[in-house]
């Protein structure tokens, strides 16, 4: 097993040490092994499903059938444009055309170089400061195209860091 | 996420109620009496996102830099979203003063000019919270005359993380009544209040608790519908994160009342701070015995558990809602039987809105008459709106059932923005439908809306002014309800993506005669073939648009051109070169993809090939030039 693996198995085996094994806590397993992992492998949902004593179909089925879970790695920051209604009718499709140009990735894809992950999301709640952008877990309210580069600013001296440390 | 709401260890010895407020009013008078400045910073999602954290981490600088020390409470969202991240001052020998837009530079002149010193710095007072000489107050708004807080009236006052805070503002007291009552009469005294649930349906809170109760089968659930999911709507979130325990209170009331024995509060993903806050409040709710076993030491036991959503639309429906808990993928099944009748794990179970619940303490309180003493006909109570959008206060709004949407949108929210005329309201999320001017003075009910063909939905409103195209809005709408289908019903997963594909030609200017009709037929069947309120409520926003904005659509279909300009398949923006004054640069700088040049004689151009019609451009251009414009259909920019 690699390290990955090795890695993967302890996280699920305590997440579900921690959690029950009936079927109503599948949801809660897999909120909280998301959390630790960042995503929901393929070897983790099987180990789940084995727990709970479940088909594999049905964990994979939850799985695909709410928005918040993936099953990719996510990028080291997420990018979250609001497409609720209010943002919408403030330019929220033009600040999202702004994103995808900028980091040239779909909604729902990750960056080649893995920093950042471009997704929509369907309404923060912070309909009054319209259009809202979610950067990791804080919203910025009133982002406009010309606010793009801005807010991926502060993160360029972080990855140059990083990137010299590789070196 | 977890097992926040166990019923914890065996709560022996814990004190009585009388104890427990008694020492949440010392506290908190001890707070508002220490002789200090007492300083509130509104730390809801909506300060946050305006900037609450860094502006609270700049005011502790300062004091520290001045060798104060204050109390800083961190409070939730007071509904005044367009004026955030707001502060408030209650120095000892002033009234309480609220300030607005408040960055990190005004809050350090609050704390070295009136902390220190003593000028209230009146150039940015919102209002304040009483009345008195100095400054105006909120209670002199125009808007004042509108609202009237009942389920917003902690809202933005209190340290939601702190249970003593809404103790010691009446807080629990309800609960502690209710104890002391038959459930029957608690029923009952509902059913009188005549509170109707606010999830937008507006059924009778009342009778679906006695139907809970009466339905054989055990334990009996309570479950607090938190899956706030309209876009547009965010009275939930800001309800959760600044008075959670209003919600609990409501959630053991009604679980007394019904038999229950567990409870669930179900709140999105999209909420993490709400999900924090809940999950605080019941931990600090059990710690005092308000939750857990005998409660109160009473007979009464009521666990409560947070569940957070995972991300879909279609768990606000209750009996998809319910599939999440049991751990399924979030598909409505047919009702009857109704939850009440059949809910969780097959057992009767009362599901009630985030706001519903947060009545339910007031009609304990203050009695069945004086709740149904506001509100209209056969809705009673207040309602919570959130308005956003094209309104210069945004932000929400409590105000008695009945108010009109003009004076919620022109009183209360203070009009539309940048002087442009109103041209209709979003209501009631994707289920909902959007009315235009004529219907302004419709009062606002569960029952005056729907006839309009609206609906009460969660109360998200979303102004529209003469900028906004209502073919592209009821696309995008569609688009969403297309994209969160569950697909079970045929109709509701391949009907609303035929129409979106054909609002998607309209809008595209590829629409063909015929599309109207088709549109329409689409709708009538969708709502016909559909099983659960989603599908039924798909084609609203169509059916209501079409109804009110006919003329817009055939404009599309017909002429190719968008008379809103906003479709930007239909539409160019152009530099008028007479008016483009050539020594300015701006519209150039801010093009996000160089698509604007500069000829010979200075003047500017936009590539009509690179354009990305983003708008950038025309925002930019000094307001006394206005040389950017928008023209439609494209082919109107001179070549």
């Amino acid at each position: 097993m690699t390290a990955e693996q090795t890695h993967i198995k302890r996280e699920t085996g305590k997440v579900l040490s921690r959690l029950g094994r009936k079927r109503g806590d599948l949801v809660p397993i897999l909120q909280q092994l998301q959390q630790r992992l960042g995503y929901l492998p393929r070897r983790a949902m099987a180990e789940i499903a084995r727990s709970l004593d479940i088909p594999e179909m049905d964990v994979y089925g939850v799985v695909t059938f709410y928005n918040q879970f993936r099953l990719t790695p996510p990028g080291r920051h997420s990018i979250r444009v609001c497409l609720g209604t209010a943002c919408h009718m403030k330019g929220g499709y033009i600040t999202l055309d702004a994103w995808k140009r900028r980091l040239s990735v779909n909604p729902g894809e990750t960056t080649p170089d893995r920093e950042f992950d471009l997704d929509t999301v369907a309404c923060v709640g912070c309909c009054a400061m319209a259009p809202v952008t979610v950067v990791d877990d804080k919203a910025q309210g009133e982002v406009t195209p010309t606010r793009v580069d801005g807010i991926l600013l502060p993160f360029q001296p972080e990855k140059e860091k990083e990137d010299g440390k590789d070196r | 996420m977890g097992k926040t709401g166990d019923s914890g260890p065996p709560q022996g010895g814990a004190p009585a109620f009388p104890e427990i407020k008694s020492r949440a009013l010392a506290r908190w008078h001890k707070l508002w009496n220490s002789g200090k400045p007492l300083i509130l910073v509104g730390t809801a999602t909506c300060g946050r996102a305006a900037g609450a954290v860094e502006v609270l981490q700049a005011i502790k600088e300062e004091l520290g830099r001045q060798d104060l020390d204050c109390p800083i409470v961190e409070v939730g969202c007071m509904g005044h979203c367009y004026a955030e991240p707001i502060v408030t001052i209650s120095k000892p020998g002033y009234p309480p003063i609220c300030y607005g837009h408040v960055n990190e530079v005004i809050a350090g002149r609050l704390v070295r000019e009136f902390i220190t010193g003593d000028d209230p710095c009146l150039e940015f007072v919102l209002g304040a919270l009483e009345e008195n000489e100095l400054v105006p107050s909120f209670s002199d708004f125009p808007r004042a005359r509108f609202e009237k807080r009942i389920i917003l009236k902690n809202c933005g006052y209190i340290d939601p993380t702190d249970i003593d805070h809404y103790l010691a503002r009446g807080g629990y007291a309800a609960l502690a009544k209710a104890l002391g009552m038959p459930p029957e009469e608690i029923i009952s005294e509902v059913k009188s209040a005549g509170l109707r649930g606010r999830g937008g349906a507006g059924f009778p809170t009342g009778e679906k608790w006695e139907t809970c109760r009466r339905s054989p089968g055990r334990p009996k659930y309570v479950i607090c519908n938190g899956d706030e999911g309209d876009p547009g709507a965010f009275m939930d979130r800001a309800i959760l994160e600044s008075d959670p325990h209003s919600v609990i209170e409501g959630m053991l009331i009604a679980g007394y009342a019904s038999g229950a024995r567990h409870g669930y509060i179900y709140v999105r993903a999209e909420y993490p701070l709400a999900v924090a806050r809940v999950r605080t409040a019941l931990r600090q709710a059990r710690k005092l015995n308000l939750t857990g076993k005998n409660i109160l030491g009473s007979n009464f036991s009521f666990d409560i558990r947070l569940f957070s959503g995972s991300g879909a639309f279609i768990c606000g429906e209750e009996t998809a809602l319910i599939a999440s808990i049991e751990g399924k993928p979030g598909i409505p099944r047919y009702r009857p039987p109704y939850p009440a009748v059949k809910g969780l794990n097959g057992k009767p179970t009362v599901i009630n809105n985030v706001k519903t619940l947060a009545c339910v303490r007031h009609i304990i309180e203050n009695g069945a008459g004086w709740f149904a003493g506001t509100g209209s006909g056969k809705s009673k109570g207040t309602a919570v709106f959130a308005l956003a959008g094209k309104v210069v206060s945004t932000g929400l709004a409590e105000v008695p059932m009945g108010t009109t949407l003009r004076q919620l949108i022109f009183d209360v929210g203070s009009g539309i923005t940048g002087g442009k005329r109103f041209k209709a309201v979003q209501v009631g999320g994707p289920s909902g439908g959007c009315l235009p001017e004529s219907a302004l003075d419709l009062p606002i009910d569960f029952d005056s809306l729907q006839a309009a063909g609206a609906m009460m939905g969660s109360g998200g409103m979303v102004v529209l002014d003469e900028d906004d195209c209502m073919v592209e809005l009821a696309r995008y709408l569609t688009e969403f309800t297309q994209r969160e289908s569950c697909g079970k019903c045929t109709l509701c997963r391949l009907g609303t993506k035929q129409m979106l594909e054909v609002l998607g030609e309209i809008t595209a200017g590829k629409g063909r005669p015929g599309d109207i009709d088709m549109l329409i037929e689409l709708a009538e069947d969708i709502k016909a073939g559909s099983l659960c309120g989603l599908g039924k409520t798909a084609p609203n926003p169509v059916l209501s648009t079409l109804r009110y904005f006919r003329d817009e659509y055939e404009v599309h279909l017909k002429e190719g051109r968008c008379p809103a300009l906003m479709c930007r398949d239909l539409i160019a923006y152009y530099i008028i070169p007479e008016r483009c004054e050539r020594s300015c640069d701006a519209c150039v700088g801010t093009c996000t993809v160089e698509a604007i040049s500069t000829d010979k004689k200075r003047i500017k151009v936009i590539d009509q090939e690179k354009c990305v019609k983003c708008g950038t451009c025309l925002d930019a251009c000094p307001p006394q030039y206005s040389a950017v414009v928008k023209l439609s259909p494209p082919d109107r920019v001179p070549a």
